[in-house]
């Protein structure tokens, strides 16, 4: 029964079976919706069970043990090409089953509290467990065509959850958006995908892995550059990154955890299992490090004007994945692996943070119309927000925790995944090529506006005064409406807080080890785990180098986060963004207006083809498409107004045709 | 014993007169009675041919025919009756509405 092997089918089906069952019951019995405790533990417990199993299966676990397979069935099998559903648990994935499987249950029961009010409690956790299994199938896919299944199915799942409260346009809207997006980015998947199938004769891993040899230096390119386009769709890169920042149209447990910990981060899976592909091109890996680099930067300086709290928090995402990515060109899977798992923890925490501020600014308005005092506010909107500190201390000092170590401060989680990354970049531009090194001035500029913009944030939301009451004189006296939220949400929040805290260790530099103690010591247990499976660059940097970068991102993170507590700190959100924008002038407006991006490709794309449709396409189908289907018909009615006058309605005349009928074919036979 | 053809005779002639019958009058009643005369007169040279060649099956067709007859009747003469008291009449001739 504990056979590793045996356990992940199980691992699979349990959040399935989680879907089916609150999808379906809920469907049908209306009593059952109402029973949210019952729903709430069924949706959790279908995420939490395959959780302790993905633990069991990683104790036992080694470097280098041989991936753990379950064949379930052979699923497509046409000629040469084979695709089995069969699942895998190796270095690599397991660590994405963890997470996934770990902060999903957590996530899951934060739902129990968040969605309480909500009358869609059981449809959401259906689409909640849906998304787990989708995601699961995605990073235990033991080919290509399985994890494209999940990718699909976590699609689905995110469309789904974004347009969550669908009777709001604007939202329905977003979800739609996300899901075109994406599918831009599929298709580029879907090629690179035939691709290799055609040099390499099979698209299971172990094999591609095999038959790398066999694709041409320019192919590998091509498959490297297209696979990587599906991940821009899915990871929110340039140029598609656009719909991640409306995805938080969609309830925010949901941001949290497809918009922020697992979904948004399969395309950083994707690129590190193919590592072995793009270590034969260098172009495509500087085209990754590129886009990345640019990412990270253009989102950071949009993060930087936002006023909806989870809006910055979402450009902040993209910015964090450009900087995942930045690292996979730069040939460090490992770091951006890293970077995945703390980004995860301390992400995922900030959202579920944000999503108590926002449970609790509705809390607000709520007793506010209960008390005959109409007041419509936005309730994610950062500036009718500050000094909730005082009001919500679980929800401050977690989401703190957080922002002190996406901000890069040591020892927290997100500064020894962050320099790592930084110190790989380095590592390219002297080993590979001098562009890596404007890359790392980039990165840097990302780090620093990354400190800034996220204090900038906490200081706006929880300190100073809470400014509800100024902006809507009838809301004066408010804040004693303001609550923490239940141990549902603040024991997700603790927990992931702390893990941010402490995450960081699993990845411990080597090089201040060895600089104190042994020389040959390894601290860096991600490292030592995942080395045999990925394609790492060598990282040649001479230690004080090392020290040098260590050292340097310390020093921009706390110079900003210096800023940012002299500006923002003293309750002056408003007054400082004033001074932001009067300083950078048109560049403030261009972030603030997120670089157009959106008009750009409504102008260029949308508007042409609506056109194109308005005036050619439209003309040809009511011309030639119309015109065909009525002259068919007109066929039908003429024939039809002669032969009608066959029918009598004389039922002996009918009966005679019969008799005379059969007469003439029985004579015919026997003639 | 009576010969084989004997049957076939009979039968022949009981469905050339049901034929008629239906050809000819305009009752529906006598109509129906005609049809079922059809029905029965096949099934009468099926009984025939299955005692003739000592195969079983055309006597077990026949009594599907029969079930399947009952039920027609009930089923033809509830039409008639339906018929009757919308038009106060069984002619058929009368009964034209489904035409061009």
């Amino acid at each position: 029964m504990l056979d590793s092997a045996s356990l992940l089918p199980l691992i699979i089906a349990l959040p399935l079976a989680g879907f089916l069952i609150n999808g379906l019951v809920g469907l049908l019995s209306e009593t059952y919706r109402s029973r949210k405790t019952l729903i709430g533990t069924i949706g959790t417990t279908a995420a939490f069970i395959p959780f302790l199993l993905s633990v069991w299966v990683f104790l036992g676990m080694t470097p280098d043990s041989d991936p753990i397979r379950y064949h379930f069935l052979n699923w497509i099998s046409a000629g040469d090409f084979v695709s089995d559903i069969a699942w895998r648990a190796d270095q690599i994935s397991i660590l994405w089953m963890l997470f996934v499987t770990g902060i999903g249950s957590l996530i899951h029961l934060y739902s129990m509290g968040y969605m309480k009010e909500d009358e869609g409690y059981w449809k959401f956790f259906a689409y909640l467990n849906l998304f787990v299994f989708a995601m699961l199938n995605l990073v235990m896919g033991d080919n290509l065509l399985l994890l494209f299944l999940g990718w699909e199915g976590v699609g689905v799942c995110s469309y789904l959850l974004i347009g969550f409260w669908y009777q709001d346009i604007l939202k329905a809207e977003a979800a739609k958006k996300a899901f075109v997006y994406n599918r831009i980015g599929d298709f580029a998947f879907l090629i690179a995908m035939f691709l290799l199938f055609r040099h390499v004769g099979s698209i299971q891993f172990d094999a591609i892995l095999a038959g790398l040899g066999n694709i041409p230096a320019d192919t590998a390119f091509w498959i490297g550059l297209l696979m990587f386009i599906g991940a821009t769709g899915k990871s929110a890169q340039i140029p598609l990154f656009v719909w991640l920042p409306d995805a938080m149209a969609g309830p925010t447990p949901v941001s949290a955890l497809i918009h922020a910990a697992t979904m948004v981060t399969s395309g950083i899976y994707l690129v590190s299992r193919m590592s072995g592909l793009y270590a034969l091109t260098p172009d495509a890996m500087l085209i990754v490090a590129v886009i990345g680099a640019l990412t990270a930067l253009v989102a950071a300086t949009i993060a930087l004007t936002q006023t909806d709290i989870k809006r910055v928090l979402a450009y902040s995402t993209v910015s964090q994945l450009g900087y995942m990515f930045l690292a996979l060109g730069s040939g460090a899977y490992i770091a951006a692996i890293f970077h995945v798992i703390t980004h995860a923890f301390f992400k995922a925490c900030l959202f579920l943070g944000s999503g108590s501020v926002i449970h609790a600014m509705h809390h607000v308005e709520h007793e506010l119309d209960h008390h005959g005092k109409h007041v419509r506010f936005d309730p994610q909107d950062m500036r009718n927000m500050g000094g909730l500190k005082a009001h919500m201390p679980s929800t401050y000092w977690t989401f703190l925790l957080a922002t002190v170590a996406i901000a890069g401060i040591p020892p927290l989680a997100g500064f020894f995944s962050k320099d790592e990354i930084l110190a790989m970049v380095f590592n390219a531009g002297a080993t590979v090529s001098a562009i890596y090194y404007v890359l790392f001035a980039m990165a840097l500029a990302t780090a620093f506006l990354t400190a800034f913009y996220m204090f900038r944030l906490t200081y706006g939301t929880f300190h100073g005064a809470f400014k509800l009451p100024k902006r809507h004189p009838e809301a004066a006296g408010s804040e004693k409406y303001l609550h923490e939220s239940p141990w549902t949400m603040t024991a997700p929040l603790w927990i992931l807080g702390i893990l941010s805290v402490i995450g960081g260790f699993m990845g411990f530099p080597d090089f201040v080890v060895q600089t104190f103690g042994n020389p040959d010591a390894h601290a860096n247990w991600l490292h030592g785990w995942l080395i045999p499976n990925v394609s790492e660059a060598e990282l040649v940097l001479a230690k004080p180098i090392k020290w040098g970068i260590l050292l340097g991102s310390v020093l921009i993170a706390s110079v900003a986060v210096w800023l940012a507590n002299r500006t923002y700190g003293q309750d002056k959100t408003a007054e400082t963004d004033a001074t932001l924008q009067t300083r950078f002038g048109g560049a403030y407006q261009l972030w603030a207006d997120k670089y157009r991006v959106d008009e750009v490709y409504e102008a260029t794309v949308a508007d042409p083809v609506l056109k194109l449709s308005d005036k050619v396409l439209a003309v040809f189908d009511l011309k030639v498409v119309d015109g065909l289907v009525n002259a068919v018909a007109g066929l039908t009615r003429f024939t039809g107004s002669l032969l009608r006058y066959v029918q009598t309605g004389n039922v002996s005349g009918y009966a005679f045709y019969l008799v005379a009928g059969v007469l003439i074919v029985v004579g015919l036979i026997l003639f | 014993m009576i010969s084989l053809p004997w049957f076939l005779g009979l039968s022949a002639v009981l469905f050339s007169i049901g034929t008629i019958g239906v050809l000819v009058r305009r009752n529906a009643i006598i109509m129906f009675m005609s049809v079922e005369l059809m029905l029965n007169a096949v099934n009468l040279s099926l009984v025939a041919f299955s005692a003739h060649l000592g195969d079983i099956h055309g006597q077990m067709l026949v009594f599907f025919a029969l079930c399947v007859a009952a039920a027609e009747a009930a089923v033809g003469l509830a039409i008639i009756i339906a018929i009757y008291r919308n038009n106060l009449t069984v002619d058929i001739t009368k009964i034209n509405l489904l035409r061009w």
